[in-house]
């Protein structure tokens, strides 16, 4: 069984902060890590490999060449290779240019039974790349996976969704969107760390390494543009009341009867 | 940019014919020839292995034809009886839409695109709720939902029907059929959508989305591919009030599908066992965060919520910390609600609780902490203990139902 994972560098948003007095958000000193759901894909493909007599697990990034820490990290959580697809002519692109410039690295690889993604990122948080690379690739998907089964060449998939749980099942090769309900990663070891350093390679892709049709990458392959960014403001501007809490509860109840929300 | 053809080079494969979303390639004499009404969006370009379709003074970046595209179509989700909510949303923000673009001088109509099976009167009740006209596939294949046909059913339409703008909810069914559909028609698609409008200078939809974990609000436009597509977010957008002597019209279509189509099989679909907690559509909601310290704080929010009608939310803090299920998790990572009135309870107010919240009619806040987010976010706030406070109003509240009998 051979998987390939495709992850991504993402900044860590729970440490992102906003400025106060210009309302930006503030960046700096804010650390990079593999995109959460990307590591429970990471730890789903590691499973499903032991269960299955040979093969190698693959992580695929695309990102500027810092995003090699990143892999390095996947490497140390025992994947078997690592590849960044990296360009400048890449810079820019949205899903649709992202998916399609990851799709033709697959296609490169060759050799896979099954493509695994995390849901969605932290960053972006549009969880299209996975369905859109099942689309270039022609495959069948399945999202927001709790739950993997495979024997011989048929996949069963558990997902859920909305208010119903949904088991589907499909033919390798296919690629399937992990939710973080999944399982839970393993944490990094300090001297597989050092050895994902000193032992295995992360392999670059440029440009010139893939077979790319030039109207689909980077910015002008993207259809979508950001037009503009903003801190959304959520201030009501209202009083602030302090009391004794038997009047506290005195004027809540006041509010409710006042605006008529009390249901009779 | 027209598309042309190098006739030396075809080989008569037919890939591009099975490729082209608007059905304009056709096989003459063996070789591949272009009949009008092509869009260029360029699948046809990507399939050829043999590099035998190209444009012609290409510019740099692919320019769709959008004057081809015309009119606000949104998929409606449903359970083969009644259409989501979010769908009906999704008609009532069409209708505003289609509103703008006539002041700008352009008529636009509303198309819902209905796939099913014995769906029953549900195409006149879309009408009823905004729809001009009701696209129609009714088929046993289509009785689920199912990614590979769905697929096929939606590109097929818009195929043939060129609409300017294809909505979806931000469902897990749209956000799992909406990204594939986009990858197929070669155009844009903007997840998770809060905000939608017509630019007034460009005609174009602009798309408005938070993202960094709600820290950021990101507008983003699609200007030279169509459709423009977009999922949205639930309990978002307001719904058209019920007309039932609206008019419209409606068109059955009928799906070309073969064996080869079906590549995703639904083996089982069960029912969450879990109590279904419905806190979009709630009008009061009774929350709690990190300050109800334990699961027995929770409670005595939730005697309070009871005596209210109302439902028990929580901030994420208090989801983590496992004091509460995940389905009553308010925010960005959990769900967007809009009460009439909305009780937080020790929640500090983190930006992604707040992204939420924010479309809450009113707000009232019972904080210990004066400097806490949630003070300038909320009408009210009430600086005080929370332990103390929800007792007393709990039992103020039952004493005025009682008087009032």
């Amino acid at each position: 069984m051979n998987i390939i994972v495709t992850v991504k560098q993402v900044p860590d948003t729970h440490e992102v902060k906003i400025d106060p007095k210009t309302g930006a958000l503030i960046r700096e000193g804010v650390p990079s890590i593999i995109n959460p759901e990307d590591k429970n894909a990471i730890e789903e493909a590691l499973r499903l490999k032991k269960s299955s007599d040979d093969g190698e697990v693959t992580v695929l990034s695309m990102g500027p060449l810092q995003a090699e820490s990143t892999l390095r990290e996947a490497l140390s959580m025992g994947v078997d290779r690592a590849i960044l697809v990296s360009d400048r002519a890449f810079a820019g692109a949205d899903t649709l240019a992202t998916s399609y410039t990851l799709s033709m690295a697959i296609k490169k690889i060759e050799r896979y039974d099954l493509i695994l993604c995390g849901s969605q990122t932290i960053d972006g948080e549009t969880g299209q790349v996975g369905p859109q690379l099942a689309e270039w690739l022609d495959l069948p998907q399945a999202t927001h996976a709790e739950e993997i089964n495979i024997q011989g060449n048929l996949v069963t998939v558990k997902s859920n969704f909305d208010s119903v749980t949904r088991v589907m099942e499909m033919k390798t090769p296919a690629l399937i969107t992990v939710s973080n309900r999944i399982n839970k990663p393993r944490y990094k070891h300090m001297n597989k760390v050092l050895r994902a350093y000193r032992d295995k390679a992360v392999v670059t892709w440029s440009k010139e390494d893939l077979k790319l049709n030039p109207i689909r990458i980077g910015l002008n392959g993207s259809p979508t543009w950001v037009r503009k960014t903003f801190v959304h403001s959520h201030s009501r501007d209202g009083i602030v009341v302090e009391k004794p809490a038997a009047n506290c509860a005195e004027d809540i109840l006041d509010f409710i009867l006042e605006k008529a929300l009390l249901k009779l | 940019m027209p598309v042309i053809v190098h006739e030396e080079k075809c080989t008569g494969c037919k890939l591009c014919v099975a490729a082209c979303p608007y059905t304009v390639i056709s096989m003459q004499e063996e070789k591949a020839v272009l009949l009008p009404g092509c869009t260029y969006c360029g699948a046809c370009i990507d399939t050829c292995e043999f590099g035998a379709i190209t444009f012609e003074d290409f510019q740099g970046r692919l320019c769709m034809d959008v004057a081809l595209f015309k009119g606000t179509h949104v998929f409606i989700e449903h359970d083969n009886q009644t259409a989501s909510k979010v769908s009906l949303e999704l008609l009532g923000k069409a209708r505003g839409l289609a509103d703008e673009f006539s002041r700008q001088g352009k008529d636009q109509l509303v198309t819902a695109i209905l796939i099913g099976y014995e769906l029953g009167d549900m195409a006149d009740e879309l009408i009823a709720y905004g729809a001009d006209h009701v696209i129609v596939v009714n088929d046993e294949s289509f009785k689920m939902y199912r990614t590979d046909i769905y697929t096929k059913a939606i590109v097929q339409i818009a195929g043939v029907k060129k609409p300017e703008i294809l909505l979806f909810g931000a469902t897990a069914q749209g956000r799992d059929l909406a990204p594939r559909i986009a990858s197929r028609l070669r155009t844009g698609l903007t997840a998770d959508c809060t905000a939608l409008e017509i630019c007034k200078d460009e005609g174009i939809l602009l798309q408005t989305k938070p993202a960094f974990g709600g820290n950021m609000m990101v507008t983003i436009a699609c200007p030279d591919n169509r459709p423009q597509m977009a999922t949205v977010r639930p309990g978002v957008m307001k719904k058209y009030p019920r007309d039932p002597d609206k008019i419209g019209t409606k068109e059955v279509m009928k799906i070309d599908l073969d064996e080869n189509d079906f590549i995703i099989h639904i083996r089982d679909i069960m029912a969450s066992t879990k109590k279904h907690v419905k806190l979009e559509d709630a009008e009061i909601i009774v929350a709690g965060g990190h300050g109800v310290n334990n699961q027995q704080g929770l409670k005595i929010l939730e005697t309070l919520s009871d005596e209210l009608g109302a439902e028990l939310g929580a901030s994420r803090a208090a989801v983590d910390e496992g004091w509460i299920g995940q389905d009553h998790q308010i925010g960005q990572t959990g769900k967007t609600v809009q009460p009439d009135l909305y009780i937080a309870c020790g929640i500090s107010g983190s930006l992604q609780h707040l992204a939420g919240i924010s479309q809450s009619k009113y707000i009232i806040a019972i904080n210990t902490d004066r400097k806490a987010p949630i003070v300038s976010a909320s009408d009210v706030t009430f600086i005080g203990d929370l332990f103390q406070i929800v007792p007393v109003l709990k039992d103020k509240i039952r004493e005025y139902k009682k008087r009032t009998d």
